[in-house]
């Protein structure tokens, strides 16, 4: 009886607990949806309500009709994919690498990877932007796009690490007897099998260049090549503030992660712990 | 088909010596077993044979052909690893067909063959499967399967009968041996398990700490041990040792003698190992001159009784074809058999005679 009543009790808590997170975690994109459809007459005249009194989908139509919005976010979706083609393809190779060879200077290399993620973006402004010169990538999306996926380059490799890692050499082993080369039996064996873990490193890299507005802001400088964090600002004028298109411009940059993780999700949590913890 | 040599074959693992000077000679389409104990070297030989590692020295040829610089895929061989390695996010039927589509055969080809093998080994409803959904014993046809179904040159098997429960490991012991002899290629079979060694392959390497303590058939190594190693280690319930040394016309073993009559033996008073399978020690009577001792252990077997005894200070089996009556505590008298008696010298294990 009480250990029911115990169980009860551990499962209402705990349910609560989640609720807390959940609503704490979800309000501000609430909030972001209840502003990108209130009318604009109402943002500032009926006070802070939870809904309200009317809705509008013309913010939303504003955006994508008389702003560069759809540009911005085709530019967006290029560097994007771009950065988590390109990273996920080296993380990979360098993660196989990794995992199955012995080579002078492993240590070392998994040492530098790690270093490098403790650098503040800042400090490499600088140098990027002359480093993009001299080879002509600055002011270019695929600059950008690059630097993206060298940023996630250290983490897709441990990620792809830790997955290569749970595959046993048998495999291989089998498949180069049977008649492989081992680059064969790597992309025949080794990565349909770690399907899971290029997912979660593609949706990370993509996540991660999708989102970010320091580089973009500082790399791009033509208005025709601007990404959609650094476009966000624009909505921030000398004289106002608008908020509904800035909420609206905003939902519509959810969107694509959104969709882009509900379809990796089922991947992603069974890849992540049996890729994480070998077994 | 084709043979196998090995000749003075050496690997390093860094500074470790893990096979020291290896010669083999295995002839076209014979079953060969390689067997020891974990670490001794006999799975490092198959992988340098498969090419999944390199000699540090010598040369490994197949079909007269040196192959130390051949990769696994140009070697026609086919390997049967312990845990299968199927490929899990293929089909039954693409796993078969796996070795084959690398080679770019036709399609159509492909689908009679892996429909041929599949039948021979019973996996003709199972094609469609992918390998986690298959038991032990099928994932291990399907193993065996893709092995054969290129016809290679030579089978290497590591261990493949290890990870099948009790049962199965017999049903498909008998099912390979038949197989073989169906087939009629050269293959290499590593095994810890002497008795599938023994009862599978034309003749045995014995190995021990990277080298090959005893090659020869069968019966005729659990017959002739060349070493107390082989002999302790081959036959089971395993050999039983006394040291004794040796006394003209015989060996004392504590206050007993024993007689060995028409034997070469050492000069007087050589210290020697004695070593008699469990099988050749007689119960006999006192009134008979048997040597007394104490039943430690009855284990009854059905087709027999094992019974463990201590005698000369150490713990000896006997297997009694009977079904004895002997309890624990009481004491049995034994006769050894002087003609089934082995004798190893005292200092590297050397078999005497």
């Amino acid at each position: 009886m009480t250990t029911v009543w115990m169980r009860r009790a551990a499962f209402t808590g705990r349910w609560l607990g989640l609720s807390l997170y959940l609503g704490f975690a979800l309000f501000p994109l609430y909030w972001l949806l209840k502003i990108a459809l209130t009318p604009t007459r109402l943002l500032y005249s009926e006070g802070v309500r939870l809904w309200p009194s009317a809705t509008t989908l013309a913010h939303f139509a504003q955006v994508w009709t008389t702003t560069q919005f759809p540009r911005y976010f085709w530019n967006s979706a290029q560097v994007a994919l771009g950065a988590a083609t390109l990273a996920t393809l080296a993380g990979a190779l360098a993660g196989y690498a990794l995992s199955r060879w012995e080579f002078r200077g492993k240590a070392s290399v998994s040492f530098v990877l790690l270093v490098t993620q403790m650098f503040a973006v800042m400090l490499m402004i600088v140098p990027l932007n002359r480093m993009l010169s001299g080879v002509g990538l600055n002011d270019s999306l695929l600059g950008l796009a690059v630097v993206y996926a060298a940023l996630n380059v250290p983490f897709a490799t441990f990620l792809m690490q830790s997955f290569v890692d749970a595959i046993p050499k048998d495999l291989e082993e089998a498949a180069m007897i049977d008649g492989c080369t081992r680059f064969q039996a790597m992309v025949k064996v080794v990565f349909p099998l770690t399907l899971p873990g290029l997912a979660a490193t593609a949706g990370f890299a993509f996540t991660a260049a999708w989102s970010e507005l320091f580089l973009a802001l500082v790399l791009i400088n033509r208005e025709a090549d601007k990404t959609i964090p650094p476009a966000l600002l624009s909505f921030i004028t000398k004289f106002s503030v608008d908020w509904g298109q800035m909420a609206a411009a905003s939902v519509l940059l959810l969107i694509p992660v959104c969709f882009f993780f509900a379809f990796v999700q089922r991947y992603l949590v069974a890849g992540l712990t049996s890729g994480a913890v070998k077994g | 088909m084709a043979s196998v040599s090995l000749r003075g074959v050496t690997k390093k693992f860094g500074n470790i010596d893990v096979l020291t000077g290896i010669d083999l000679e295995i002839g076209d389409g014979e079953f060969v077993a390689l067997v020891g104990e974990s670490g001794c070297g006999k799975s490092t030989l198959l992988r340098l044979l498969a090419g999944l590692d390199w000699v540090s020295g010598g040369d490994i040829l197949i079909g007269n052909r040196v192959v130390n610089d051949v990769p696994p895929r140009d070697r026609d061989v086919a390997m049967v690893f312990q845990s299968y390695a199927l490929y899990p996010h293929l089909s039954v039927a693409d796993n078969l067909g796996f070795p084959l589509s690398l080679r770019k055969a036709l399609p159509g080809s492909i689908g009679s063959k892996v429909a041929g093998v599949a039948a021979s080994l019973g996996l003709d409803r199972l094609l469609h499967r992918r390998p986690r959904a298959l038991s032990g014993g099928q994932r291990q046809r399907v193993a065996m399967g893709r092995a054969m179904i290129r016809a290679p040159k030579v089978f290497l098997f590591d261990e493949p009968l290890s990870n099948l429960d009790a049962k199965m490991r017999l049903q498909m012991r008998a099912e390979l041996k038949a197989l073989h002899q169906q087939l009629a290629t050269t293959a290499v079979y590593v095994t810890h398990d002497q008795v599938e060694a023994m009862t599978l392959a034309d003749r045995m390497v014995v190995m021990d700490q990277g080298q090959v303590q005893q090659v020869g058939a069968p019966l005729e190594v659990y017959d002739r041990p060349a070493n107390k190693f082989v002999a302790g280690f081959i036959g089971s319930p395993a050999m039983n040792f006394v040291e004794g040394s040796t006394v003209p016309g015989g060996i004392a073993l504590g206050d007993h003698t024993l007689a060995l009559p028409g034997r070469r033996l050492p000069a007087p008073a050589s210290k020697v190992w004695l070593g008699v399978r469990p099988e050749h020690l007689i119960l006999t009577t006192q009134a008979e001159g048997g040597i007394a001792a104490r039943v430690a252990v009855v284990e009854p077997l059905g087709h027999g009784t094992m019974l463990h005894l201590s005698l000369f200070g150490t713990r000896w089996v006997v297997l009694d074809a009977g079904r004895s009556t002997v309890q624990v505590g009481d004491t049995v008298y034994l006769a050894i058999r002087p003609e089934r008696v082995h004798l190893f010298d005292c200092e590297q294990g050397r078999r005497l005679d």
